[in-house]
């Protein structure tokens, strides 16, 4: 007995907003904690200072307000694409709030696909404000990109947001099986944090580095994005390409993983 | 002292004993040890290789720099991390007034309960990496090189207690504090190169206001033998002073203490 589909839809967007509503007024209980880990964050600052003190003896092929503003973007980007599902879900396994959840007719995911959403609304006016200090610091930078790279660039930031939620939302299934699973987060972290351009922009790695990290996952969640932001040409069509092809890699895998975890499943303590 | 001797031991011994249920995860963070050091070795490449240098520092004296970094972080995820978390849980459920009752100094009880083994991968590499590039760097073991280098490690490892100890004593006031540790842990994370690298106004801030400088950049410096006397002074005494301050506001925090729920 299926009902049609306008009444399953006008059902979907009325849970979708009860869950994002009641998620965000928890995440603004927690503000102080969100602005705190916004600031933590500031690599791509640190990594910028650097940069630009070896830039003033020339030669990197990137003029400063390019790499200033290359960075920026960068934090932006790295902001609204920060992933933790997998420590939560490991928590909520740990502490037995897993069972309750699993119970409600709603899949799992989607309770954290809106904590993630809502943690990012509740982040946003502190990043626009450190933005907006950024450039008093630095008013040679300011820059303000087009409305189509700004729509692109978002659009590409939300891919990624997608992107890395699905690949650490399938390493968290190991959860199931373990119960220090989080440990291996680090290991996902790593490639990520060399590969993904938030320690250098990857035009300036090594040819050879970076045509292999092109056909990792990584640039696709911070440099990409970030230099579509910074209003620099990218082969938008072919990296949104790329971003949708690793997606179609790990969607069976994660789906595979939940099924036989959902089997193995049997409440903490039991 | 010899009873807080005793004390460490059995601490250590029973949380060694704890920790070793979960072997895999040695491997694991053996692999993420190395792994992180090879991508800053990677980070460092993309400077020195297009024939710049970080503030004037050969490669080799980057790379001393970056295993005291690597050091640092080994002691902070085996002592600092492990045992300073658990201030907040313990203002949080008022189980700090087990703590205070306890005949024994509370400040040395909570900064020194446990220890994690997982810190130690970091600690033996950061080690065999400032051996083997002061060695490439042709920096001399005399016994004067030893003795500065040994204080100047001492005082950057005492510098970097004192900042997680006061972030993590401010949970008294603050119950949420405790990602002030994470924005720490992301501000120190400068300190993998040489602080002359960074414009002048993050210098001073690094040297300052964090002071990162103290942790990586003097003590690689007296490893390579090129400590003056004014920089082992300065060392010695924010050490000292960042000591003594730790002290003073554990003091101070906990004469605002109430025990939870009250």
């Amino acid at each position: 007995m299926r009902r049609p589909l306008r009444q399953r839809l006008a059902h979907g967007r009325r849970i979708a907003a009860v869950l994002l509503s009641s998620q965000y007024a928890y995440m603004l209980e927690y503000r102080a904690e969100i602005v705190l880990w916004a600031l933590s964050g500031v690599l791509p600052f640190i990594m910028l200072g650097l940069w630009s003190a070896v830039d003033a003896g020339g030669g990197l092929g990137m003029g400063p307000l390019q790499l200033a503003r290359y960075f920026l973007a960068a934090f932006v980007v790295r902001q609204f694409t920060i992933v933790w599902v997998m420590y939560t879900f490991e928590e909520d396994n740990l502490n037995g709030r897993l069972s309750p959840y699993l119970l409600q007719p709603l899949p799992l995911v989607w309770r954290y696909v809106a904590a993630h959403l809502s943690e990012q609304v509740t982040r946003l006016p502190f990043v626009a404000l450190l933005v907006g200090l950024f450039f008093l610091l630095y008013p040679a930078a300011f820059w303000w990109p087009s409305l189509s790279s700004l729509l692109l660039g978002m659009l590409a930031t939300l891919a990624a947001f997608a992107l890395r939620f699905l690949m650490q939302f399938t390493l968290t299934m190991v959860c199931f099986w373990s119960e220090k699973a989080s440990a291996l987060e680090r290991l996902l972290y790593l490639p990520y944090l060399y590969l993904s351009g938030l320690v250098a922009p990857l035009a300036l790695y090594p040819e050879g580095v970076r045509n292999v990290a092109f056909w990792t996952p990584f640039p696709y969640m911070i440099d990409v994005p970030a230099r579509i932001l910074a209003g620099e040409t990218v082969p938008v069509g072919q990296s949104f390409a790329a971003m949708a092809a690793w997606a179609a890699l790990f969607l069976p895998i994660n789906l595979l993983l939940w099924r036989r975890g959902l089997r193995h499943y049997s409440a903490m303590g039991a | 002292m010899g009873r807080y001797l005793t004390t460490l031991r059995v601490f250590w011994i029973a949380s060694l004993t704890a920790e070793l249920e979960y072997q895999a995860n040695f491997l694991i963070e053996l692999v993420a040890t190395a792994g992180n050091l090879l991508g800053s070795i990677f980070v460092l490449s993309l400077f020195y290789g297009r024939g710049q240098s970080l503030g004037g520092w050969s490669w080799e004296g980057a790379l001393v720099v970056l295993g005291v970094y690597t050091l640092l972080e080994g002691v902070t995820s085996t002592l600092l991390q492990p045992n300073l978390s658990t201030i907040v849980a313990h203002v949080r459920t008022g189980s700090l007034d087990f703590v205070l009752l306890k005949p024994i100094d509370s400040q040395f009880w909570l900064s020194a309960r446990t220890f994690s083994p997982w810190g130690l991968p970091g600690i033996a590499l950061g080690a065999a990496l400032i051996g083997y590039a002061a060695w490439k760097a042709g920096a001399s073991p005399a016994p004067l090189t030893l003795l500065a280098a040994a204080l100047m490690l001492i005082a950057s490892l005492l510098i970097l207690y004192s900042l997680w100890f006061v972030l993590a004593a401010s949970s008294i006031w603050f119950v949420k504090i405790w990602n002030a540790t994470e924005v720490l842990r992301s501000v120190l994370v400068a300190g993998r190169f040489p602080v002359s690298a960074f414009p002048a106004g993050l210098r001073a801030f690094f040297t300052f206001v964090v002071p990162v400088a103290f942790l990586t950049t003097v003590p690689a410096e007296a490893i390579l033998g090129r400590a003056t006397g004014p920089w082992l002074l300065a060392g010695g005494t924010v050490a000292a002073g960042s000591l003594v301050v730790s002290r003073w506001f554990w003091r101070f925090a906990l004469g605002f203490y109430t025990s939870a729920s009250s």
